[in-house]
């Protein structure tokens, strides 16, 4: 008997959301790098993280190749779109925290004017750890920076009427809905903010990360049981594009902070870093995610050829 | 292929007799197609139909072993595509590759990393449990050189013999079988000595070939020859060919029910790319999808930590969170001063921080409440790692009693439970320690150089 090769096609699609001028993120129809099964739609896309203040804690080979631009994030993002390529730039306020710099959503306002200015890829604006804090500065840089298809991270439970109305409604751009590793919080989320009237091509999703080894099976069991719902049971609710900021939790562990002289056995702190995050990243890709944030270019790198050959 | 009621059917004395329990052969036929009953229940089925039931009714994939002794593995015998529909079973195993074509320096550098990376995660001794030793020189003697140098200095690890003259493979299995290696390279050209080399010794073997309509066919003939102890690859060496594969490998078992492909896979990531991370990229995608043996280039601290961490928790099942049992636990010759901490019941957290109390060398108290067995946040969003919660396990375990301290550390990422600790628990300091764990060697020094 000669072999048949089984395959799974499913009626439910992953909505295709534009972010910035052109650049398409979601669209498939297949399980993630299932070439073999049909459409796997626009490939995952690859955001760097760049912060509104000099970063404290990065390993030191990455402070040495930023060092001239981290002071000035549009700098700091041109200095990355031209040596690194990444698909999208993430501008991350951490200085918003009302513990850090505790800056006014107008500062905030302009700085990710400034980056938006200076480079021609898409934004992805994350915030701080205050909900109460991202709710005020996602409404004014969307208010700057309106229709300009940029995706706001996140609009949680407790500020989603406000991040989902400026965002998505009054300024025309993306919401990313989050919520904690579970499908139907997910869903949840997603359906609130399309009830503000939000359209879903203007919906994304982070349904919860966290670095490998701490509670990663939740998130990549969410993720495979969230992309069988969109895809197998055409649940629309849940068909929004995932992105995952895998860098915000992998570089926070003791494998990728530990210093040398702490751990001596385990070597290079950087390399430890960067493996934390490639392993975090291809996993949540593997298990349904359309985008990763990573924070190191040699991730970047990594993860950008082997996305080219997982689908070339 | 699965049988159904009908085909079932078929295989019956149709005398209907009831001596099965069932009131007709149709009816118990039914019955058994769905898994429900033993066929040995029908005392007339003929020996052949017994035969044809046994196998049409075994589990899709079959679990298979290899090594020997306390490095004993067990492969396969997944009966599902995604973790969260059971659990997955048999965890993965990771190999690093010995060729005897590399110089001395190689192979010394690659052993010694080998048994470097040695370490215990949440109770689990890590470790890469496969040597892949490779002949590509050809040659015998400088082929049994290597894997007896292997078998001499790697002792953590059972060897995977890769070559496919039958010749040097039974020189090679001769040399180390006492280790229970798998035999891998048979092919469709040289199967038939290979799988008597195997069978000889009760081995489990590896079979390849180009592509998965020339694998079909060898490893039916292999089958029909009566030989079952099995793992599967392709010589795909594009990441692209090698995942299609493997995925479909698992799903003509699983999906499509067919037993030809119900066996483990070989994954040699190490041919997809020679740059290290590449490597880590592509095994994490085989952890989570179907590989079963992953071979690598190399090992050392960057790839283990996050491999090893990530393949615990993919085969971790998934309807049984790991817990610890509430108490007040004791690390250290701890005494009554002894700084008290405070985490959850989630048997990683409680693995971690208990890890780096130990770490810091100061002798500790550590409480653990029924905190639901979730991690600190998620405890605490759900309303299960509380001031009231924490209060109540003081009172509970008798700490009060056992301990003169009066101080209380908690985790960093629960800060804003200090007030509400304080109040329920009258005479009694909380003090906020770091946010993670890591942390707690400084932070418990410091501590107690300022108590002291
Ligand atoms: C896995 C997970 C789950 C799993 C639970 C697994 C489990 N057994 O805990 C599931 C899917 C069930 C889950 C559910 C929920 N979750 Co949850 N979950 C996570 C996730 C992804 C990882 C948690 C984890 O395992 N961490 C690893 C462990 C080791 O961390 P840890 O316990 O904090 O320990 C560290 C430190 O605290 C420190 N430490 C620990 N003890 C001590 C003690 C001392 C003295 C010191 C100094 C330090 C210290 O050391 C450790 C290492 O550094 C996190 C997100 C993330 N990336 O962290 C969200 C997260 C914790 N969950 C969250 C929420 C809200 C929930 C839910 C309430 C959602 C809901 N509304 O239903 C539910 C509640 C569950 C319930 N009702 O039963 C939120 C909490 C938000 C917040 N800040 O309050 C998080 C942060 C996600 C998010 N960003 O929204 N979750
Ligand atoms: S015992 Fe066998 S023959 Fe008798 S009814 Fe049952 S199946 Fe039919």
């Amino acid at each position: 008997m000669a072999y048949q090769k089984p395959r799974q096609t499913f009626k439910g699609q992953i909505k295709e959301v534009v972010m910035g001028k052109d650049l398409k993120i979601g669209g498939e129809s297949v399980l993630p790098f299932y070439t073999f099964d049909g459409d796997t739609g626009n490939p995952p896309r690859i955001g760097m993280e760049v912060w509104d203040v000099a970063p404290t804690g990065w390993p030191e080979g990455l402070m040495n190749l930023i060092k001239d631009v981290a002071e000035d994030p549009a700098a700091w993002a041109q200095f990355y779109v031209k040596n690194y390529n990444p698909d999208f730039i993430v501008l991350r306020f951490v200085g918003a925290n009302p513990d850090v710099k505790d800056r006014t959503p107008e500062e905030c306002a302009e700085i990710a004017k400034k980056v938006a200015d200076s480079v021609e890829v898409p934004l992805v604006i994350a915030g701080c750890e205050s909900n109460e804090k991202n709710g005020k500065i996602f409404t004014k840089i969307s208010e700057v920076l309106a229709n300009k298809n940029y995706a706001f991270l996140s609009a949680v439970e407790a500020n989603y009427k406000e991040v989902g109305a400026a965002v998505g409604l009054a300024y025309g751009n993306i919401v990313v809905a989050e919520s904690s590793v579970d499908l139907n919080l997910a869903k949840q989320m997603n359906i609130l903010v399309m009830q503000l009237g939000v359209k879903p091509e203007k919906i994304m999703m982070n349904p919860g990360i966290s670095a490998v080894g701490y509670g990663y099976e939740y998130v990549i069991t969410t993720l495979d049981r969230i992309k069988l719902a969109a895809l197998d049971q055409n649940d629309t609710t849940l068909q929004m594009p995932i992105i995952s900021p895998i860098s915000f939790e992998s570089w926070k562990v003791k494998e990728s902070t530990a210093t040398e002289e702490d751990a001596p056995e385990w070597g290079s702190l950087e390399d430890r870093g960067i493996a934390m995050e490639i392993c975090g990243a291809v996993g949540v890709l593997a298990a349904g995610s359309n985008g990763v944030i990573l924070r190191h270019p040699r991730s970047v790198e990594v993860l950008k050829n082997f996305i080219n050959s997982m689908l070339n | 292929m699965a049988l159904t009621g009908m085909d079932i059917y078929k295989m019956l004395p149709k005398k209907n007799c009831k001596e099965c329990g069932f009131p007709t052969c149709l009816a118990f036929a039914m019955k058994l197609a769905q898994g429900g009953v033993e066929a040995e229940k029908c005392p007339y089925m003929s020996e052949e139909a017994k035969m044809k039931l046994a196998e049409a009714t075994a589990p899709l994939m079959k679990t298979v072993k290899f090594g020997s002794g306390d490095k004993t593995y067990t492969l396969g015998g997944e009966t599902v595509l995604f973790r969260h529909e059971k659990t997955f079973v048999n965890r993965n195993r990771f190999a690093v590759m010995l060729k005897d074509t590399m110089s001395d320096d190689e192979i010394n550098q690659k052993i010694a990393n080998m048994n470097k990376v040695n370490y215990v995660r949440i109770g689990e001794n890590m470790f890469v449990e496969v040597a892949a030793v490779k002949c590509e020189s050809k040659n015998k003697d400088q082929y049994l050189k290597l894997l007896k140098k292997v078998k001499d200095e790697c002792k953590l690890a059972v060897p995977m013999i890769i070559t496919d003259d039958p010749e040097i493979a039974k020189a090679a299995v001769e040399e180390v079988k006492d280790l229970g290696p798998i035999l891998y390279g048979a092919n469709p050209q040289n199967y038939e000595a290979m799988v008597n080399i195997a069978k000889e010794n009760n081995l489990l073997l590896g079979v390849e070939a180009d592509n998965l309509e020339a694998l079909y066919d060898v490893v039916s003939k292999i089958r029909s020859g009566g030989y079952n102890e099995l793992i599967l690859s392709t010589k795909a060496d594009k990441a692209k060919q090698l995942f299609d594969d493997i995925v479909n490998i698992r799903r003509t078992a699983l999906v499509a029910q067919d037993r030809v492909f119900g066996y483990p896979s070989v994954v040699f990531v190490n041919n997809l790319s020679s740059d290290k991370f590449m490597q880590l990229a592509y095994a994490t995608l085989f952890v989570e999808k179907y590989g079963s043996i992953i071979v690598l280039d190399e090992i050392d601290y960057s790839l283990a930590l996050p491999l090893f961490a990530l393949r615990q928790n993919i085969f971790t099942d998934p309807q049984k969170p790991m817990r610890v049992e509430k108490g007040l636990y004791k690390i250290g010759p701890a005494e009554e001063n002894a700084p008290l901490l405070v985490t959850v019941d989630f048997a990683l957290t409680y693995f971690i921080v208990s890890g780096e109390i130990e770490r810091s060398k100061v002798p500790a108290w550590l409480l653990i409440p029924d905190a639901g067995g979730l991690s600190v946040l998620t405890a605490w969003a759900a309303g299960k790692f509380s001031g009231k919660t924490i209060a109540d396990a003081v009172k509970e375990m008798g700490v009060e009693e056992k301990l003169k301290t009066r101080e209380i550390l908690i985790p960093g990422k629960v800060a804003v439970l200090k007030p509400d600790i304080e109040d329920a628990l009258p005479g009694w300091k909380v003090v906020v320690g770091p946010e993670e764990a890591e942390m707690l060697p400084k932070f418990l020094k410091d501590y107690t150089n300022r108590v002291a």
